[in-house]
């Protein structure tokens, strides 16, 4: 049955329910592929009174990527890779994902200056949400590395921004409300194979996994710990590396050492249909990964995915927590303020809101940008499923002391604090919000997060 | 925007004074909400409604005049409250009982309670439904009845159309499916209120509190239609296979 278009209810072409990763709180847009910059001036020239919105790959995981009643670029097609092998720099279209660049670069002898915890973002995902990697602490974020870009600004304006123009670092970590990042180029670091050289220590304890990361990190170029979230002692396993050279790789594998086969074994439709994240299953989980960590070894060669995208080896492992969906609660700290890993970690196990994923990392240095999440000190992230009885209250409660530690949370995680909370978290908003004012004064770019935070 | 966790940033309440419209408001995390639209008949009740809700912590309280016959006006004043922001949820929550006896002597009697019941749902509704499905996001609740699964000799002008305004929102939620709104059909029974004041109470009788408690953890799990008390619902199933004889009987 085909109802007439005259009616205002039935669904148009294009138009398409989108969400984050987490798959909570879903709202519907229309989804306009484009494919160059020009396409990009148009639509934006076009918008209408909803607004519009760039999206990447859709990792963010609350409701930074979706713009109800907008449109919505889809820009997977302006994903041209340009890679300059002598200097060691690579401009792209801001469509390209990790994914796309690293299966390019690693057999090039090239690796992206920043990942993270999955390669299926694009650059335009990574510059809006100005996103980490487990190198954080020595080489600061994806943003800190971009050279220049060409962005397409509210007023509909084809602009090039580099690292000197506040409009450069308002679009950084600026989640898509500046302009829609059309093309960048960015450093890349050299590698001269496809393995990293692993060390692993499994601590008996979160004060004992502290203290080797504040004593240990430096001497690592990456480094990040994995937290047994249904464990009382905090426990954990931390690992830390860097590229391996070509002397570490065993004779046979000296011929192609920058071999790069990056694979998704299942998805998880496929291993279990409903409900895979439930309390006994994780703590079931969280035991066997603990366990199977070694106590401490050094050395050990992981292949580029399996070191900087485990998760990756399942597709759509985030239909595992079932209809209701889930969240991630990232914050970062100072370091005077790192007993509120533990805090965290205690209040969502005693209500239940135990996760597989759940990562400890030193933040280094912050950058320029405004929005830009990282600050010193310590970040935690923490899946949990959304309907756990009591989250909602016990989140709040967190935030409250993420706070008075002068902390703040992570945007593109971010799908429930309070516009307080983003307006007492980030001082320099309003300082991001003058600039934004300049390149977007009539508010084309809308976001579900930008309304609820009352950005 | 409503949270992953379901709390909604505003309201829009059309019957602005109803016992279970706002004790739901009151069941909802208060720390997230931002505005709450009363509208109803202007009057010394909802000027209260707004007076207590302010006092109570809840920002944003404002009233707007509706009148639920006017069906007229019914788009503009929708339309007015989506022009200054969206809205999370929309609660239909007007309604009156009347009175049979009354309303089988006089038929314009029964005409009014239609008027409100049904043909005022289904504009306001419809108005809203406009505007959410616009915005892409929200939630719609309306207020059914059970008196609308099978109509009784006591109350059948009430039931019918309680019935019609049911069939409606059944219709209304399918048209909205995949729509990013979602529309929550209550069933409720009994409930000891206003509006039920001085009637012989009905078996499984609950309070406005616990239908607000229902619609509040419905909203969450994203259900469709829900009876208030739950066991309504096999109730209903088998009074609705009740041969007629029987039925008519039946002291309720
Ligand atoms: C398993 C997993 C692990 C993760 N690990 C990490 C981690 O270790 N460190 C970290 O920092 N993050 C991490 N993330 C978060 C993720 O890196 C960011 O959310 C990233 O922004 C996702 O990129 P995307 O292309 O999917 O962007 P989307 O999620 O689609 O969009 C994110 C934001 O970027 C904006 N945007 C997208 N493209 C453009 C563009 N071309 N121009 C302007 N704005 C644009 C969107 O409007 C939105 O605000 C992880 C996510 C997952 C699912
Ligand atoms: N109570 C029950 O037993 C029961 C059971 C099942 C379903 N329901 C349904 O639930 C809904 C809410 O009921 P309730 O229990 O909360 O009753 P209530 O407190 O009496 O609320 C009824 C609301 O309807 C409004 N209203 C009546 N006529 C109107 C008109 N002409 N224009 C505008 N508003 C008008 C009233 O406003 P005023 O303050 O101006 O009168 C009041 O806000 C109703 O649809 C009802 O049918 C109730």
């Amino acid at each position: 049955m085909t109802i007439s278009p005259i009616s205002p209810l039935v669904p148009r072409e294009g138009e398409r329910l989108l969400s984050g990763w987490g798959r909570t709180a879903p709202s519907m847009a229309t989804v306009l592929p484009v494919t160059s910059v020009t396409d990009v001036l148009a639509a934006v020239s076009a918008a209408g009174p909803r607004g519009i919105l760039a999206r990447g790959l859709g990792r963010s995981y609350g409701d930074a990527a979706q713009s109800g009643g907008a449109t919505v670029l889809d820009l997977s097609a302006l994903a041209q890779v340009h890679v300059d092998t002598a200097a060691g720099v690579v401009s792209c279209g801001a469509g390209a994902s990790l994914d796309d660049l690293l299966r390019t670069l690693v057999p090039a002898g090239y690796f992206v200056p920043v990942t993270p915890g999955t390669r299926m973002v694009t650059v335009g995902g990574a510059i809006a949400a100005d996103v980490h990697g487990k190198n954080h602490h020595v080489e600061g974020t994806f943003g800190s590395h971009v050279s220049s870009m060409t962005i397409v600004d509210g007023r509909g304006e084809e602009r090039v921004l580099e690292p000197g123009d506040p409009a450069f670092w308002a679009t950084v970590g600026g989640m898509g409300l500046t302009g829609v990042v059309a093309e960048a180029a960015f450093d890349l670091i050299p590698i001269s194979t496809s393995m990293v050289s692993v060390d692993t220590d499994r601590t008996a304890d979160l004060d004992e996994l502290m203290d080797r990361m504040v004593s240990g990190d430096d001497a690592y170029r990456y480094s990040v710990a994995w937290v047994d979230s249904a464990h009382p002692s905090g426990r954990g396993v931390l690992t830390r590396g860097d590229h391996a050279p070509v002397e570490r790789l065993p004779a046979r594998d000296r011929e192609q050492p920058l071999a790069y086969d990056p694979r998704v074994l299942a998805t998880v439709p496929v291993v279990m249909p409903k409900g895979l994240v439930n309390p006994l299953t994780m703590r079931a989980f969280n035991e066997a990964w603990y366990r199977k960590a070694p106590k401490h070894r050094v050395g050990e060669l992981q292949p580029i995915a399996s070191f900087f995208h485990p998760l990756d080896i399942l597709q759509d492992w985030n239909l595992g927590y079932g209809p209701a969906g889930f969240l991630q609660y990232q914050f970062a700290v100072p370091d005077d303020s790192g007993h509120l890993v533990s805090l965290a970690l205690d209040r969502l196990r005693r209500i239940g809101a135990i996760s597989p994923v759940t990562v400890l990392k030193r933040f280094g240095a912050a950058n320029a940008g405004p929005l830009s999440f990282p600050q010193p000190g310590w970040t935690l992230a923490i899946d949990v499923p959304a309907d756990v009885p009591g989250l909602a209250d016990a989140l709040d409660d967190l935030d409250g002391l993420v706070l008075a530690a002068g902390g703040r949370l992570y945007l593109a995680k971010d799908s429930r604090m309070s516009p307080e909370m983003m307006a007492a978290t980030y001082p320099r908003l309003s300082e991001w919000r003058r600039v934004r004012d300049e390149m977007d004064p009539d508010r084309v770019f809308v976001s579900d997060l930008s309304r609820r935070l009352l950005l | 925007m409503r949270d992953a966790v379901g709390a909604p940033q505003s309201i829009l309440i059309l019957g602005g004074t109803s016992e279970i419209a706002l004790a739901t408001l009151r069941r909802l995390p208060r720390s997230r909400i931002r505005r709450v639209v009363l509208a109803g008949r202007p009057s010394e009740r909802l000027a209260a409604a707004v007076a207590e809700l302010t006092t109570a912590g809840f920002a944003g309280v404002e009233q707007v005049a509706f009148e639920a016959t006017d069906t007229d006006t019914h788009g503009s004043i929708i339309d007015a409250v989506f022009d200054a922001g969206d809205v999370d949820l929309v609660l239909l929550a007007f309604g009156v009982l009347g009175d049979q006896a009354e309303s089988e002597a006089d038929p314009r009697l029964a005409v009014t309670v239609a008027t409100i019941n049904y043909t005022a749902m289904l504009s306001t509704g419809l108005n809203a439904a406009r505007r959410l499905r616009g915005q892409g996001h929200g939630s719609l609740v309306v207020l059914s009845s059970v008196a609308g699964d099978r109509a009784r000799r006591a109350n059948f002008v009430y039931g019918s159309t309680k019935s019609g305004l049911d069939a409606f929102a059944q219709g209304l939620s399918d048209a909205l499916h995949g729509s990013g709104v979602h529309v929550l059909v209550v069933r409720a029974g009994f409930v000891r209120g206003r509006m039920t004041e001085g009637r012989p109470e009905a078996p499984m009788a609950v309070t406005p509190d616990e239908v607000a408690a229902v619609i509040v953890s419905s909203l969450r799990k994203g259900r469709g239609t829900v009876y208030v008390p739950a066991q309504l619902r096999l109730v209903m199933a088998a009074v609705k296979l009740l041969p007629r004889p029987v039925f008519r009987k039946l002291p309720y």
